[in-house]
């Protein structure tokens, strides 16, 4: 069966591969009743990842609602591409010329959370670092040989790895301590990780839009299998009464 | 009134005969234990599946193009459209929950011996049908497990020598999986496979009803006419139909009194079942998948292609073989051998409760085989693991074999006359 599938495997012509990376992940502490957050998260996300990565399962006036975005404002501020207010969160990257230019289109994002995970992608917006060797100059820690140019690079800095010396197995070696900005970014590093968790929030948001009203239903659902269990229960005690 | 119109009824249709032969005068035994709740939970969830299913093929649509986009639509732009959705996902997870329980229960107490064998036979063939449901099912969110699970289990029917190649062919109606599989999938998923389950679950129950329920004793409460004294017969009316041949014993109407008693299991049931649906609809990826939330892409295998897991115990078995035709046949061959479970034991003695301790070991270690082959099949395969999958394969058909074999001599308890309490 392993033979069969690695075969599978040859036959169909993988362009591409996620390669996993065994590098432990942050937590993100996303919460998405901070509207602020998310808010940020939507200005960020529109401003620097909608030119290549679309939304394109959810729509503009869906988001502003569920947001707190009054209409206008959203329409005046975070709505570049000349769409109605009722469309999709599309982008005009043509799918086939990306794939030239990026190696591959740049992924839609609506799911990633449910794809990857919140952690994963708070994480991998955080680990670019300057790598010369491949096309865009950067590289990512957690998603090796990346596709994508860094485009938080205005607002992070320039990323490097840093290294220490350390004594390993009793030889000093320089050892992979994580990564270090050079302070050119617009932003301290602690307000790009907050900025990052923004984005990362939305996107926790636009995986799960209907999230916190499912929670909320839910636990009226809970509340009347209480009651509707309790009285099923007397029934049957009162019924199975005469068969004592 | 009412009166007046039932007379109309019955006088045209056995609407109240039918009431009371299989409900109101319907004798049960009364020492149903827990186990024995599982039967009315699978058709719930059957209700459940059918009534969300409608409503959900009013939004779906069944191309290549649009599948996975109108699945998002549903979820994103139909009022409470998310919550048909789950309700539908959770519901195929948990038909298979109810119904393992529901077969186990049936391993424990017997109750495929004669004279069940064909109401069990029937079950087997609802098991079968909604293996295959569930499975078409699945390739219709038209995700990277949709696509790459169906492709793999397809392909399995390669493996049968001769006729292989163009019997995928035949299935996929393509010479991979296309648009042309999802458009007959989607044909099979929502009327050719509901309907036959319908029909199946219909003469499971006709079956049932004909030759009476067993019981956690194991013993009938069918008696030679006669053979009860009045003053220990159930003081309920029970329908000609079973009285007129037997003396009924230790039995109870099923309306209202195992009605009222299913209704407290289905409201603890349904808790469970909100949970998932309002709080946890992934279950850690168990019923919906990470990779299933990514539209499929005929260009990009996933790094570990796994089912969905109600079918893991029976893919690793495949795997655990390295021959691939040899693998698929021990597949089907560990689902015909509990359908052949009637005739495999051939103890007298049906239930748990009065049988050896070699039995009581015999299902425990098949319970253990079938939970890890579960959990191996979710996980990549490993030389250990695949180790380890062959071991609990092995001990999976042991089971089988023993049970034939120390079955028709077995040291077996003394059984009761009578149904205890």
């Amino acid at each position: 069966m392993r033979q069969f599938l690695l075969a599978l495997l040859a036959v169909i012509p993988a362009l591409a591969f996620a390669s996993e990376s065994d590098i432990p992940l942050d937590e993100a502490k996303v919460d998405l009743h901070n509207k602020a957050s998310l808010q940020r998260g939507a200005q960020l996300f529109m401003n620097y990842c909608l030119g290549c990565h679309s939304l394109k399962y959810q729509r503009y006036n869906q988001t502003f609602e569920d947001l707190g975005i009054p209409e206008e404002l959203g329409q005046k501020y975070l709505q570049f591409t000349g769409h109605k207010k009722g469309d999709l969160i599309t982008n005009n990257m043509p799918a086939e010329e990306a794939g030239k230019w990026f190696g591959n289109p740049p992924p839609d994002l609506t799911n990633v959370i449910r794809v990857r995970g919140k952690d994963w992608v708070y994480t991998y917006l955080r680990s670019f670092y300057v790598d010369d060797s491949r096309p865009w100059g950067v590289n990512n820690v957690v998603f090796p040989n990346v596709g994508m140019p860094h485009v938080l690079q205005e607002l992070q800095g320039v990323p490097t790895k840093a290294y220490e010396e350390r004594m390993v197995d009793g030889e000093m070696k320089d050892v992979y301590v994580g990564l270090k900005s050079d302070g050119s970014g617009r932003l301290s590093p602690s307000e790009y990780d907050q900025a990052t968790l923004d984005i990362t929030n939305f996107l926790v948001y636009m995986a799960e839009p209907m999230k916190l009203e499912q929670r909320r239903i839910g636990w009226y659902v809970f509340g009347f299998l209480l009651v509707f269990t309790i009285l099923a229960w007397l029934l049957k005690k009162e019924f199975w009464k005469d068969l004592k | 009134m009412f009166k007046r119109l039932q007379e109309w009824m019955d006088a045209r249709i056995p609407m109240t005969k039918t009431w009371n032969i299989h409900l109101a005068q319907y004798p049960a035994p009364k020492n149903f234990n827990f186990w024995y709740l599982f039967g009315v939970l699978a058709m719930l969830v059957l209700v459940n599946q059918i009534l969300t299913g409608i409503w959900l093929t009013m939004n779906y649509v069944p191309t290549s193009d649009g599948a996975f986009a109108s699945v998002e639509y549903i979820m994103r732009d139909v009022d409470y459209g998310w919550l048909l959705r789950y309700m539908h996902s959770t519901g195929a997870s948990a038909f298979f929950i109810v119904v393992y329980l529901h077969m186990f229960r049936g391993m424990l107490y017997g109750s495929y011996q004669k004279p069940r064998e064909l109401l069990w036979l029937f079950g087997m063939f609802i098991f079968l049908a909604l293996m295959a449901e569930a499975f078409m099912g699945y390739l219709l969110p038209w995700g990277q497990m949709s696509y790459w699970g169906a492709q793999v289990i397809i392909s399995l029917f390669g493996a049968i020598p001769g006729i292989g190649d163009d019997l995928t062919l035949w299935i996929r109606g393509d010479y991979v999986i296309s648009g042309a599989t999802l458009n007959r999938f989607f044909a099979l998923h929502v009327i050719a496979l509901p309907l036959v389950l319908v029909i199946l679950v219909f003469l499971h129950i006709i079956a049932l009803h004909e030759v009476g329920s067993n019981n956690p004793d194991g013993v009938p409460i069918k008696h030679p006419k006669g053979s009860i004294p009045d003053d220990e017969k159930p003081k309920f009316k029970f329908h000609e139909r079973f009285t007129k041949k037997y003396d009924i014993a230790d039995a109870i109407p099923f309306y209202p009194y195992y009605v009222v008693k299913d209704l407290v299991g289905i409201g603890i049931f349904l808790f469970l079942f909100c949970y998932v649906i309002f709080f946890n609809p992934e279950v850690g990826g168990f019923f919906l998948e990470p990779p299933n939330f990514e539209p499929a892409n005929p260009l990009k295998t996933p790094p570990h292609i796994a089912p969905v897991w109600y079918f893991t115990p029976f893919y690793a078995i495949l795997r655990a073989v390295p021959d691939k035709l040899f693998g698929v046949i021990l597949m089907f061959a560990s689902i015909v051998l509990l359908a052949l479970l009637p005739w495999l034991d051939r103890c007298r003695v049906r239930s748990i409760r009065y049988r050896s301790a070699l039995h009581k070991l015999n299902i425990a270690m098949f319970a253990v085989a079938f939970l890890v082959l579960g959990y191996l099949g979710t996980q990549p395969a490993t030389p250990t693991s695949t180790m380890f999958a062959r071991i609990f394969t092995f001990l999976y058909f042991a089971f089988f074999v023993l049970l034939f074999f120390y079955s028709k001599r077995e040291k077996t308890k003394p059984v009761p006359e009578r149904v205890t309490k």
